[in-house]
């Protein structure tokens, strides 16, 4: 349950384009046609789904205010989390070649659809950030950030095939001159944005066994009101038709 | 002669308005909408941009020629996260409140694409001197897109600049408001920064129509 709230509030609340924008450079600039806009997304989604957990590990026993406390007890005072930028930097670039050789090796037909994206990922905002709100909220669990990572990364995926389809129809419009391109298409995503934003009531978090006794007790009432006054409701009803 | 010849100063000039970083080369805005809600975190976040943008063009290009160039993302990557480094010290020691707000948005300077396009494009074949102008001059062009933005935000969300209320007091009801003028709510959202970013350059091509895209 945990696994899937979070899930879900990481793809459509907390998206990574609409709700912080992240990633926006490549989702701007990669987001003329679908096809490459899909081979980006997935590239995306795949490089969260690594780094944020091994970031995580890196930030549970290396990095926190505390952390180093596995080495022994003198350890204990050591809080090394304001060099969390470059070690996570250094992962994520890392882990990036990593994923580029390991994919070239075994998958080369992944590798043809995908590789050109993933150097342009090291740097792309949206897999720094999943760190870095991954340390920020701090997420429990390893699978908790894992889960984090992928639902993220699909939240961006989403939201780059989105706009590319958008954008190859809008080809065909007749935009104002002075709006094509960057102009229309930073106003389509604000648009997106303010309709992404209704996804926010989604999930109220955590307060689920509340809310229903409430609505079951609402329930009873009105059923006694039914029998109760049954007669009275059609003879106001028939006044009101009147 | 003086200490900038003509070139420099096109060098400072040009990402100011015809080849503005942000409307035009597309880059940097990763991090740089999320903050404009308050005038006074754009120019916090503008000022912290040419810092790390002008001495980490001066760095790469100091390195230029010994970086080889296979391994040369992750030398600019860690040149540039240990200036972010510094400058998020600074900031959590001096403005402790406002670290708070930019929150991970300071890191995020790290992959601006602003610095890493900059250091690939210029500071990687150019001495120090006129990196580190290119440098500041693409940052002011960065802090202008971003202080508009921030000011309108501002102005028109909350009805206040910099904290002041320029406008009158909304619920006494002096200045403008005194003659039904209501605060823009929705000018704080997120959404709406993409919006007015979308008006400045519809704007800046109307005024310059040689910028217009083909499609």
């Amino acid at each position: 349950m945990e696994h899937l709230e979070l899930f879900f509030k990481s793809i459509f609340i907390d998206n990574m384009v609409f709700a912080t924008f992240l990633g926006m450079c490549s989702y701007l600039a990669v987001s003329k046609k679908v096809a490459t806009a899909v081979g980006l997304g997935a590239a995306v989604i795949f490089v969260l789904a690594v780094t944020v957990p091994l970031n995580w590990l890196l930030d549970q026993y290396i990095l926190k205010d505390g952390a180093l406390v596995w080495l022994g007890e003198e350890y204990a005072e050591y809080d090394l989390s304001f060099l969390s930028f470059i070690m996570f930097i250094a992962t994520i670039a890392t882990m990036v070649q990593l994923v580029e050789i390991i994919v070239e090796k075994f998958s080369p037909s992944l590798y043809n659809s995908l590789g050109i994206f993933l150097p342009l990922i090291a740097v792309n905002c949206a897999i720094l950030g999943g760190s870095l709100f991954m340390q920020s909220r701090e997420i429990p669990t390893l699978g908790l950030s894992l889960t984090y990572g992928v639902g993220s990364g699909i939240g961006w995926f989403l939201a780059i095939l989105a706009i590319a389809a958008i954008r190859e129809k809008i080809r065909y419009s007749s935009v104002p001159p002075a709006l094509r391109g960057l102009g229309i298409t930073f106003i389509i995503t604000g648009l997106m944005a303010i309709g992404f934003m209704s996804f926010g009531g989604m999930l109220t978090g955590g307060d689920e066994e509340k809310k229903e006794q409430p609505t079951v007790e609402a329930k009873l009432d009105k059923k006694e009101l039914n029998v109760e006054t049954a007669k009275e409701i059609i003879a106001d009803n028939t006044n009101i038709n009147q | 002669m003086g200490l900038l010849s003509k070139k420099d100063t096109l060098l400072l000039t040009d990402p100011l308005a015809d080849n503005n970083p942000i409307t035009i080369q597309v880059l940097g805005i990763c991090s740089a909408l999320a903050i404009t809600a308050e005038l006074k975190a754009s120019i916090v976040m503008a000022i912290s941009v040419m810092f790390v943008l002008g001495l980490g063009n001066v760095v790469i290009s100091l390195m230029r020629n010994i970086i080889p160039s296979k391994i040369r993302i992750i030398v600019q990557l860690i040149v540039v996260a240990t200036l972010v480094i510094i400058v998020d010290l600074v900031l959590k020691a001096f403005a402790y409140e406002l670290s708070k707000t930019l929150s991970v948005f300071v890191g995020l300077i790290i992959t601006n694409c602003i610095i890493m396009g900059r250091f690939e494009a210029f500071a990687l074949g150019n001495g120090p001197w006129r990196s580190f102008l290119d440098g500041i001059g693409n940052a002011v062009g960065y802090g202008v897109i971003l202080i508009a933005v921030g000011f309108f935000r501002e102005l028109l969300g909350s009805g206040t600049l910099l904290g002041f209320k320029v406008l009158g007091d909304p619920i006494e009801k002096t200045g403008l408001y005194a003659i039904g003028y209501e605060n823009n709510g929705f000018m704080l959202l997120s959404p709406m920064a993409l919006i007015v970013v979308g008006i400045i350059i519809w704007i800046q091509r109307t005024k310059n129509t040689a910028l217009i895209e083909e499609n």
